[in-house]
C-alpha cells in the first residue's frame, strides 16, 4: 500500500509541525465556501433580475426614471428599494425578531402557492441587508403579506394578536402605538442602506425626515408589512426560475 | 508536583464554573421562551413593555447556550487539554487570562444588548458590530496562545501532538472564518449596523455561518473533548488512531459543505441546495466513525459504566450524537426537507445535538476536570440525579419537537376532499399546544439537572477548600 505510506507521511509531518497542519487546515475548510459562495455573487443567474416575456425582455427591477420618487412607484413596477416609513417598519421587524417566527421565502409547492401566494425570487430580496428569509414558521410567511389586509387589520393584530386570532401564540406589541419614529435615524439608516448598495438617491434620504415626521412605529411596521410582496406583477405564461 | 503547580489551571477553573453558570442561564431562559409559545401571556404579562418577548429573549438563549456555556466549556476544555497533552504551561497565561475576561465581556454585553433590540438580525450572530470586535479579539487570542502552547512543547517528550488538539484547532480556524466574513457589515451608530451582503448572498453565508458554528463550534470542538476526556475517564487509548485521520480530514473537508441545505426549494440556485444535501448524506460516515472510536475506546471496560457516572456521560453522548448525525443528513434529503424545513422538527434536531451530545459530553468532560483540578471526588449522588434528569428532559424534548414538527409539516400540506387546504394555519398552531408543553416540561428537567450540576460543583470545590488559590 504505498499510496497509504505516502498518506501517513504526509500526516505525520502535520502532526510534527502544528504549522503545517494548520495550513492545511486552513485550505480544506475554504474550499467548500469558494464554491459555494463566489458564484453567487460572480454569476448574474443566481439573482436574476430580467425574464422574457410575449414582448421581449422585462426587467424585474422598478426602472426609476430620472427625478421619479419613491412615492412615484405603482404596485407591480418592479423590485424597489423600501421608503423612509418602510425603512423604520423594517428596523422594527428587525429589532422585535419577527423574522425568528416567521419566515420571507415561499417556496415552490402547490400547498404554498395556495396558502401564501407565488413562490419568492432573489430579486425580490435583493435590497435586503440581512435577509429576512427565516427558517421557522411559528407563524405564517410574510413574503406576500402586502394587500393581503388593510392597515386598520394589522393594528388591531399587531395590538393584540389573540382578539384578530384567538389561536395565535404572538406576543402583543402595543409598546409600537407610544415610540416614535425619529427623522434622523432613518436617515443615518438610509445612508447605511446605500452604502451597502441600496439604490438610495439623495433627495431619497434628504425627504426621509419630513416623511416620518409624527409617524409611530405602529405606522411604520404596518407600512413594512403592506409592503411585502406585491413588488413584481407575476404573469402567466413567464418562467421566473428555471 | 501535583497539577496545581505544574500547569495554569486557574483559568481552566474559572471557565469551567462559569459554563456551569451560563449553562443554568442559557437554559432557564430556555425554558422560559419555551413557555411563551405554550402560553403567550407569558410574553409581557401585561406590562406592555418588549424586554423579555419571545423575539427579544430567543436571541439570548441561542447565545448563552452555544457561546457563554459552548464556548466557556471549550475554552475551558481547550487550555486544560493543550497543557496536558503537550506537557507544557500555557504559552501565557496572562493572554489567556485576558482571553477570559474579554468573553465574559463579551456575554454581559450580549444579556444587556440582546433584550434591548440591538441586533444584526442574524441568527445566531445577532451580536451587534463592537461586540462582534470583542469577539474577535477574545477568539484571536484563544487561537494564537493555544498554537503556540502546542509550538514550545518539548519536541523529544511530545513529537505528535494529539489528536484532540487538531479538533480543537480546526474549529478555531474556521470559526474566526465564519464569524468575521458572517459579521461583515456598516454601522450606522454604536449599537445598529447592516449587513453588507443581502438577499441569496446573505443567505447562503448566514447559513455557511449557521450550519458551521453547529459544524465546528459544537462539534469539532466538542470532539476535541471527547478525545481526551473518554481515553481518560475510561483509561484505555482511544480505539483508533488511523480511524481518528480520517475522521478528522473528513469532517474538515466535508462540513463545511452543508449549508446550503438550510435552504432547499428556496431562491437559492438549485445546484447549491443538492450539493449540500448529497454531502450532507456522505457526512454519515466520518460522523459515525467518530462516535464509534468513541464508544469502542471502552470495549473491554463495558462494566465501568455501571457506576462511573462521568463516563456514562461521556458514552451516552455518543450515542445522541450518533442519532442525530444520522438525523441531519435525513432532513437534508429533499424530499424529507420538503416537510421538516419551517418546522419544529428543526428544532428538535438541533436540541438532540445540543442537550443530548453537547451538554452531556462537556458535562463529563467538566466533572472530570474538577475532581483531577481540586484532586476530590464529586457526589456521586447528585451526578446520578444530573444524569438521569437530563436524559430524560432531553428524550422529552425531542420526541415532542418530533411529533409536533412532522405534525405541522403534514397539516401544512393537507388537502381535504374537495382539493383545498385542509387546515387553515391557526389551526397548525392550536394544534401544537399539547407539544410546546410537553417540551417545557422536558426543558425544566434539563435544568434541574444544570442546577444539580453546579450545586455539585460548587460544593465539592468548597469543601476541597481551595478556591482561593485558583489562580494558582
Amino acid at each position: 500500500m504505498a499510496n497509504n505510506k505516502i498518506k501517513e507521511s504526509f500526516q505525520v509531518k502535520c502532526e510534527k509541525n502544528i504549522f503545517a497542519m494548520y495550513l492545511f487546515m486552513a485550505l480544506s475548510v475554504s474550499l467548500a465556501g469558494l464554491v459555494e459562495i463566489v458564484p453567487l455573487f460572480t454569476n448574474p443567474d443566481a439573482v436574476k433580475d430580467e425574464v422574457t416575456t410575449a414582448d421581449g425582455t422585462k426587467s424585474l427591477l422598478w426602472q426609476r426614471a430620472e427625478g421619479q420618487k419613491l412615492s412615484d412607484w405603482n404596485p407591480g413596477d418592479g423590485v424597489r428599494p423600501l421608503t423612509a416609513l418602510e425603512v423604520a417598519g423594517r428596523d422594527v421587524y428587525l429589532r422585535e425578531g419577527c423574522y425568528l417566527c416567521h419566515s420571507q421565502m415561499i417556496r415552490p409547492f402547490r400547498d404554498e402557492k395556495e396558502r401564501y401566494g407565488h413562490f419568492s425570487l432573489a430579486v425580490e430580496s435583493k435590497y435586503d441587508h440581512p435577509f429576512q428569509w427565516g427558517s421557522k414558521r411559528t407563524g405564517p410567511d410574510l413574503a406576500r403579506l402586502g394587500g393581503k389586509y388593510s392597515d386598520e387589520w394589522h393594528i388591531l393584530h399587531m395590538r393584540n394578536p389573540q382578539a384578530v386570532v384567538p389561536e395565535s401564540v404572538m406576543p402583543k406589541y402595543r409598546f409600537l402605538d407610544d415610540a416614535k419614529v425619529d427623522g434622523a435615524t432613518i436617515q443615518a439608516n438610509m445612508t447605511g442602506l446605500s452604502r451597502v448598495g441600496v439604490p438610495y438617491t439623495d433627495s431619497d434620504i434628504a425627504e426621509a425626515a419630513a416623511e416620518v415626521e409624527g409617524k409611530t412605529e405602529m405606522q411604520a411596521i404596518v407600512a413594512y408589512l403592506q409592503s411585502l410582496g406585491n413588488m413584481i406583477k407575476f404573469e402567466d405564461g413567464v418562467t421566473y426560475r428555471e | 508536583m501535583n497539577l496545581v503547580e505544574k500547569y495554569d489551571l486557574g483559568v481552566v477553573k474559572w471557565f469551567s464554573i462559569m459554563a456551569t453558570v451560563y449553562l443554568v442561564v442559557g437554559t432557564l431562559v430556555g425554558v422560559y421562551i419555551a413557555s411563551e409559545l405554550a402560553w403567550p401571556f407569558l410574553n409581557d404579562l401585561g406590562l406592555d413593555v418588549p424586554y423579555f418577548q419571545f423575539g427579544r429573549l430567543r436571541p439570548l438563549h441561542t447565545n448563552a447556550v452555544i457561546f457563554a456555556f459552548g464556548g466557556s466549556a471549550l475554552m475551558a476544555t481547550a487550555f486544560y487539554i493543550v497543557q496536558r497533552t503537550n506537557q507544557t504551561r500555557l504559552w501565557s497565561n496572562k493572554m489567556a487570562w485576558f482571553t477570559f475576561i474579554m468573553w465574559n465581556l463579551v456575554i454581559v454585553s450580549a444579556v444587556v444588548t440582546l433584550p434591548l433590540g440591538m441586533t444584526q438580525a442574524k441568527e445566531y450572530a445577532e451580536l451587534e458590530w463592537p461586540i462582534d470586535i470583542a469577539i474577535t479579539l477574545a477568539w484571536a487570542t484563544y487561537l494564537y496562545n493555544f498554537i503556540m502552547t502546542i509550538h514550545i512543547r518539548d519536541r523529544n517528550k511530545v513529537p505528535h501532538v494529539y489528536v484532540a488538539n487538531w479538533f480543537f484547532m480546526g474549529m478555531m480556524v474556521m470559526v474566526t472564518y465564519l464569524h468575521v466574513v458572517n459579521s461583515l457589515a456598516i454601522p450606522v451608530s454604536l449599537t445598529d449596523s447592516y449587513s453588507i451582503f443581502s438577499g441569496v448572498q446573505d443567505a447562503m453565508i448566514q447559513w455557511w455561518w449557521g450550519h458551521n458554528a453547529v459544524g465546528f463550534f459544537l462539534t469539532a470542538g466538542f470532539l476535541g473533548i471527547m478525545y481526551y476526556f473518554i481515553p481518560k475517564q475510561a483509561q484505555r487509548p482511544i480505539y483508533s488512531y488511523r480511524l481518528s485521520v480520517i475522521h478528522f480530514w473528513a469532517l474538515m473537508f466535508g462540513y463545511v459543505w452543508l449549508g446550503a441545505h438550510h435552504l432547499q426549494y428556496t431562491a437559492l440556485p438549485d445546484w447549491a441546495g443538492s450539493l449540500g444535501a448529497t454531502i450532507s448524506l456522505a457526512m454519515i460516515i466520518p460522523s459515525w466513525g467518530g462516535a464509534l472510536n468513541g464508544i469502542l475506546t471502552l470495549s473491554g471496560a463495558w462494566d465501568r459504566l455501571r457506576e462511573d457516572y462521568i463516563l456514562r456521560f461521556l458514552i451516552m453522548s455518543l450515542a445522541f450524537y450518533a442519532m442525530s448525525t444520522f438525523e441531519g443528513p435525513v432532513m437534508s434529503a429533499k424530499t424529507v426537507n420538503a416537510l421538516s424545513h419551517y418546522t419544529d422538527w428543526t428544532i428538535g434536531h438541533v436540541h438532540s445535538g445540543a442537550l443530548g451530545w453537547n451538554i452531556m459530553v462537556a458535562a463529563g468532560a467538566l466533572y472530570h476536570m474538577i475532581e483531577k483540578i481540586y484532586n476530590v471526588k464529586l457526589s456521586s449522588k447528585l451526578l446520578a440525579i444530573h444524569f438521569w434528569t437530563h436524559t430524560i428532559g432531553t428524550v422529552v424534548y425531542i420526541v415532542s419537537m418530533w411529533v409536533s414538527g412532522i405534525m405541522q409539516g403534514l397539516m401544512w400540506r393537507a388537502y381535504d376532499e374537495y382539493g383545498t387546504l385542509a387546515y387553515t394555519f391557526a389551526e397548525s398552531v392550536s394544534a401544537m399546544h399539547p407539544y410546546y408543553v410537553m417540551r417545557v416540561m422536558g426543558g425544566v428537567l434539563v435544568v434541574l439537572g444544570a442546577v444539580t450540576m453546579l450545586i455539585n460543583i460548587v460544593a465539592t470545590i468548597r469543601k476541597s477548600g481551595n478556591v482561593q488559590t485558583a489562580n494558582a
